[in-house]
């Protein structure tokens, strides 16, 4: 799907910066952030940046990919765990997609996600990366 | 709220089917539930389509399939819940009559596949998940569903010869339902062997890209008994949601959407699960069908996989789950998929299911579940023999 640029813009604070909200009555972070905590209906929140290390839940390895990742596969998604709790799904990178396995401990890194063709934007965001690495 | 009646179905015909354009399948299902109902007019008209607009190029599908079905001036809707629209479709039309508003209402399906590329239809689907925080990191539908297998099968030690069992056991079903796409049976080895899409999901594990509509005829006690068809009770109908991320749902173990709709149509219907004697459900993927079952509360978590395995699931079992072939033989054009699973419970319960794929002993009460993309929404009916 291509991404028009204002589309992409809109997203920097979370895809470069992992600005979260966090809810004054629960406690609970949510990313990406959102008006109303779906458990408390509160609208009282405050910006707060997520933590950058987590463990993964799950993954998957695409070796089918949609039109604009078809240079990437064979390559892994996962959804982690982050250390405050909260849940996000990014690539996981920088290793052998065989070697990736459920409670791998991760790390968010500054990457390029898509790159489209003839005139689109570069879009970058965060990757998973061995936290080791 | 008026007692709700199905009275007439109707299907195209299943596959790639290039000769035929969206308007083409949805006449030719639509006309068939006509004439298979019997019925002389039309109140209402509701289409459930995922998205005409990214497979053809079409939106406004409500107006154009009144007209090309020779009814211009009715009252027509397209509904759109992702893959679960026919079910919503259909739930719309059983408040239409139940509501007093109409007494003969078709609910359809339509789905135009094949008209995009694979790349098209990739990226088509890919709108039923959420576009900022997982197709833009490279999610696809198998992926989505992949990785809810691959946390299922950690929690709770579901094996590839269950996922394997579940594809087998609905090509069996399919083989003999005439519509099917793929109407052959397929061992549990091939699925096992097939190519790898997105561990742990192969392409045997995942349901096709197809052409294809569904229509049936909703109505009321009086209409459905003047028409002297077979006709079958609306006892219950729900909806329930999620988060559309699979990463903010608290279990991505289960889809709590399709409990939530199970319960509350099991509520109105005034029945439990055990009540229940089979069920079409959404098994977009070996997976799906898997979770569905225990989500639905007739297995408990996890214990799914074991009763697929023990053929308690087949024709002839004790439950059996998709009796038409399921969306992995029949196919799954995916606005239609609803409303095709009310089509096959309307012939199991009047005894119409053809090739000897009639569910022994006369099942009485049957329940079909409809879901949109990972599960975000799923819609739930009940469906009792009635005359």
């Amino acid at each position: 799907m291509t991404m028009f640029s204002a589309r992409n813009w809109r997203e920097y604070p979370q895809r470069y910066r992992l600005e979260a909200v966090k809810f004054k009555k629960s406690g609970k972070t949510y990313f990406p952030p959102r008006q109303v905590d779906p458990e408390t209906g509160d609208t009282e929140r405050e910006m707060v940046v997520l933590p950058d290390t987590g463990k993964i839940l799950t993954y998957t390895v695409i070796r089918t990919p949609g039109p604009m990742f078809k240079d990437l596969a064979p390559y892994a998604l996962a959804i982690a765990e982050l250390t405050d709790g909260t849940r996000l799904m990014a690539q996981v990178t920088d290793c052998d997609v065989d070697a990736i396995k459920i409670g791998m401990e991760v790390r968010l890194e500054f990457r390029r996600v898509q790159s489209e063709g003839a005139s689109g934007v570069l879009s970058y965001g965060y990757k998973f990366v061995p936290k080791w690495y | 709220m008026r007692e709700v009646y199905v009275v007439g179905v109707g299907m195209s015909e299943w596959g790639e089917i290039w000769q035929k354009s969206i308007r083409d399948l949805f006449v030719d299902a639509a006309r068939a539930a006509i004439s298979n109902a019997g019925v002389d007019r039309l109140d209402s008209l509701y289409v459930g389509c995922m998205s005409g607009g990214l497979f053809v190029g079409q939106e406004h599908i409500g107006a154009l399939m009144a007209d090309y079905l020779g009814m211009r001036g009715l009252p027509a809707v397209r509904v759109e819940s992702a893959c679960a629209s026919g079910g919503m479709a259909f739930r719309q039309a059983f408040l239409e009559v139940a509501s007093g508003a109409s007494d003969v209402v078709m609910a359809s399906g339509v789905e135009k596949m094949t008209d995009v590329s694979g790349d098209g239809c990739t990226d088509a689907l890919a709108t039923a998940a959420d576009q900022e925080y997982e197709v833009f990191h490279g999610a696809t539908f198998p992926g989505l569903y992949a990785m809810m297998a691959h946390a299922h099968m950690a929690r709770y030690g579901t094996t590839r010869e269950m996922l394997s069992a579940v594809a087998a056991k609905n090509h069996r079903n399919g083989a003999k339902n005439p519509v099917a796409q793929y109407p052959f049976e397929i061992t549990a080895e091939a699925v096992s062997k097939s190519v790898m899409v997105a561990d742990p999901l192969r392409i045997l594990d995942c349901s096709p890209i197809t052409d294809g509509a569904a229509a049936v005829i909703v109505t009321t006690k009086e209409v459905a008994q003047k028409l002297k068809r077979p006709y079958i009770k609306v006892l219950g109908s729900a909806i329930g949601t999620d988060s559309i991320a699979l990463a903010q749902r608290a279990d991505i173990t289960t889809i709590k959407s399709a409990t939530i709709a199970t319960e509350k149509a099991l509520k109105m219907a005034g029945k439990a699960i055990g009540d229940i004697r089979f069920a079409e459900v959404h098994d977009c993927f070996t997976i799906a069908e898997i979770m569905v079952a225990e989500s639905i509360g007739k297995f408990a978590p996890g214990k799914a996989g074991e009763a697929i395995l023990s053929c308690e699931t087949s024709l002839e079992g004790k439950f059996p789950i998709n009796p038409s072939g399921g969306l992995k033989s029949k196919g799954h054009p995916v606005g239609a998929t609803g409303v095709a699973q009310i089509v096959e419970v309307y012939k199991q319960l009047t005894g119409q299911a053809e090739n000897g794929r009639q569910i022994p002993k006369s099942p009485t009460l049957g329940m079909a579940q409809n879901m949109g993309g990972s599960g975000a929404s799923s819609v739930v009916h009940v469906l009792e023999v009635a005359g």
